[in-house]
């Protein structure tokens, strides 16, 4: 546990240095005043939590000061934590042991991080000791297949890959038959980048679901939502259309290697009970870790 | 989203009586939910903060015009200043010795390498001799990418494996001039301010080819941070426009407001879709509205 969580700070450690106020500075060791709380809703803000979340933990903060008689600021510091602490999830185990082939399909806006954490994940379970196999069902944006392939040689995997434009559910299909065949434990299915907006592209999903369960009963076995760390008030947007459309149910939170804090975690776990299972932390195959509430709510305290 | 905001603000206009001059209180009311419209907006939260006192300081004691209350009033100010801020449309500036130089940076996957290919196809449409340089060697594929995009828009690609972005940007160049290319367009890797080894690459490039145009590029879902970012690469290079990319969701762009506001950069282009055709010249009018998101009242407003 320490060691991940300093893993992680590593990670984060290029943002600190370029953050400016940061919590302890901001709070100092003074008494709690109506500066204090102004400070502490700057901080939330912009971390990106929103104005609702934001809110609602600086009403529950009151009333801890309130009824715990807290006076410093540095008391107040451990009681935004627990709150920040209280409203994340730990991630569930992933257990997908009892399916073979587990089919998971990624999905997300474009650009968000799909195909490089395809590969971090297919790195994630080779480790594991599972039998990976990557289907690249992107057919539409340029060089996508191209791409996906370029991780699948470099981890030595075996990939289903599609003609540019062919249809993706005839992709995807195509892959389960493959994971089926060649008895792979875990199928990973990329997708094109789609903005949730767009009625035609979100059918398009369903549809590529849809053949991915015919292909085979109970599949997919997880629908995985890559959101970019850097992403606003957008995010609880697309978190709701994609759950809407394709039963999202595990959400990987990519780039929070920048210097951006991710808080709109907090309004769609609140709000969608979707759970955040992993974070990408970087470009190669061993930059993703299992999702840490305490880490996570370090990064937005100390920047 | 937008309907209740609006109906909070008609109860608003409800509240008010019309008056001579618009008083604090008249103001602050509005004011409130401004605030909130824009941090919903994405607009950064010490923008906010500067924005809203500076309009109230413009909003006080106003006269309150025949035809809007009150509240309608603060809102056309507020709109007003909005607009004031994004400031107007700039175009490419593609004056001097040919080729000239446009580069893209931007972080990963704010639509750099679409974008390039989008302003290829359309400086092409114009009559320009146009080659697209693929100067991100580490994204896999990102080379075939821009290789697939200029081949659908009739461009041409330099591209030259193992040789370092600001060497390869340097042989681009010239191979350029030889070939009596107009413009030259540079698609860069994508990188995070904080990145300092390839912020210096960036410094490496400029030094090669003096761009006439250094585009930053980002995502229009962008939240809080993109003030930071933006000013990080405007501290490590020149940076002479800013293109917002996948404006064609619903996210409401207001970082828009807070790179303007804090750069002073000024917005050249919105890239609206997927397709290479999907680039807009940006209506800061049209853009205002919707980081206020309050698209009935403004309609109202300007009707009055
Ligand atoms: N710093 C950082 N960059 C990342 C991370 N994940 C992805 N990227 C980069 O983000 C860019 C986009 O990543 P992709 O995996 O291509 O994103 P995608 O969602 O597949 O994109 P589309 O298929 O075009 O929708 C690439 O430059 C990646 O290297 C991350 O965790 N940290
Ligand atoms: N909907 C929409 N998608 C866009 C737009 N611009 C780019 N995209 C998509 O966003 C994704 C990322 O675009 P790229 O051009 O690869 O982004 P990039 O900045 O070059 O990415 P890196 O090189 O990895 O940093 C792709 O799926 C593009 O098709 C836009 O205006 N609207
Ligand atoms: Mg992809
Ligand atoms: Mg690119």
């Amino acid at each position: 546990m320490i060691d991940l969580i300093n893993k992680w700070k590593q990670g984060l450690e290029r943002t600190r240095k370029a953050t400016f106020g940061r919590l302890a500075a901001m709070l100092g060791v003074s008494e709690i005043d109506t500066d204090t709380w102004e400070d502490l809703e700057a901080l939330l803000l912009q971390a990106d939590l929103g104005v609702e979340t934001s809110q609602q933990i600086i009403e529950s903060l009151r009333q801890r000061v309130h009824q715990q008689g807290l006076t410093r600021t540095s008391e107040l510091q451990q009681a935004l934590k627990e709150e920040l602490l209280k409203r994340l999830d730990e991630p569930p185990p992933i257990n997908l042991e009892m399916h073979q082939p587990a089919v998971i399909l990624i999905v997300g806006v474009n650009g968000s991080g799909k195909t490089t954490t395809i590969a971090k994940l297919a790195y994630w379970f080779k480790r594991q000791n599972k039998k990976v196999l990557l289907v690249a069902a992107d057919t539409f944006r340029a060089a996508a297949v191209d791409q996906l392939q370029v991780w699948a040689e470099r981890l030595d995997l075996p990939i289903v890959a599609g003609q540019p434009n062919a249809d993706p559910g005839a992709v995807a299909y195509d892959g389960i038959q493959a994971a089926l065949a060649r008895k792979a434990d875990v199928a990973l299915v990329d997708t094109a980048g789609r903005l949730h907006t767009r009625y035609n592209l979100m059918e398009e999903l369903k549809k590529v679901h849809r053949v991915v369960g015919k292909a085979l009963p109970g599949a997919p076995h997880a629908v995985w939502l890559v959101l970019d760390a850097t992403t606003g008030q957008n995010a609880l947007q697309q978190a709701r259309a994609f759950k809407d459309a394709v039963n999202v149910n595990g959400i990987i939170l990519a780039k929070l290697d920048s210097s951006a804090r991710g808080g709109m975690a907090f309004a769609i776990q609140r709000t969608l009970g979707i759970p955040i299972l992993f974070v990408g932390l970087g470009e190669k195959p061993e930059d993703l870790e299992i999702f840490n509430p305490e880490a996570f709510v370090q990064g937005i305290l100390e920047g | 989203m937008f309907e209740a905001l609006t109906q909070k603000l008609e109860g608003i206009f409800k509240e008010l009586r019309r008056r001579g001059k618009l008083t604090p209180a008249d103001v602050d009311a509005v004011m409130r939910e401004v605030r909130l419209a824009l941090l919903e907006a994405d607009v950064h939260y010490s923008v906010v903060k500067d924005f809203i006192a500076r309009v109230r300081e413009r909003a006080i004691g106003h006269e309150v015009s025949r035809a809007l209350n009150p509240a309608q009033q603060v809102i056309k100010i507020v709109h007003e200043e909005l607009i004031a801020t994004l400031g107007e449309p700039e175009r490419l500036n593609l004056s001097g010795l040919k080729p000239r130089v446009i580069m893209l940076v931007g972080l990963q996957g704010s639509g750099k390498t679409t974008a390039a290919a989008k302003l290829a196809a359309q400086l092409r449409s114009q009559g320009e001799r146009v080659m697209l340089v693929a100067a991100d060697p580490y994204r896999p594929a990102a080379i075939k990418q821009l290789q697939t995009l200029g081949e659908r828009v009739g461009v041409p690609v330099f591209y030259e494996a193992g040789v370092k972005p600001p060497q390869l940007v340097a042989r681009a160049y010239e191979q350029a001039q030889k070939g009596g290319i107009t413009v030259l367009i540079i698609d860069t890797a994508g990188r995070s301010q904080l990145d300092e080894a390839l912020m210096d690459e960036l410094r490496a490039i400029i030094q090669k080819v003096t761009p006439n145009e250094t585009l930053l590029v980002v995502d229009a879902m962008i939240g809080q941070e993109a003030l930071n970012i933006a000013s990080g690469f405007q501290q490590a290079i020149p940076l002479t426009g800013l293109m917002f990319t996948k404006m064609d969701g619903d996210a409401r762009g207001g970082a828009a407001i807070s790179i303007r506001a804090v750069t002073g950069v000024p917005i050249k282009y919105l890239g609206t879709g997927e397709s290479l055709e999907a680039l807009e010249a940006f209506d800061p009018r049209r853009l205002a509205s919707r980081i206020l998101g309050m698209g009935d009242v403004i309609g109202l407003i300007e009707r009055a």
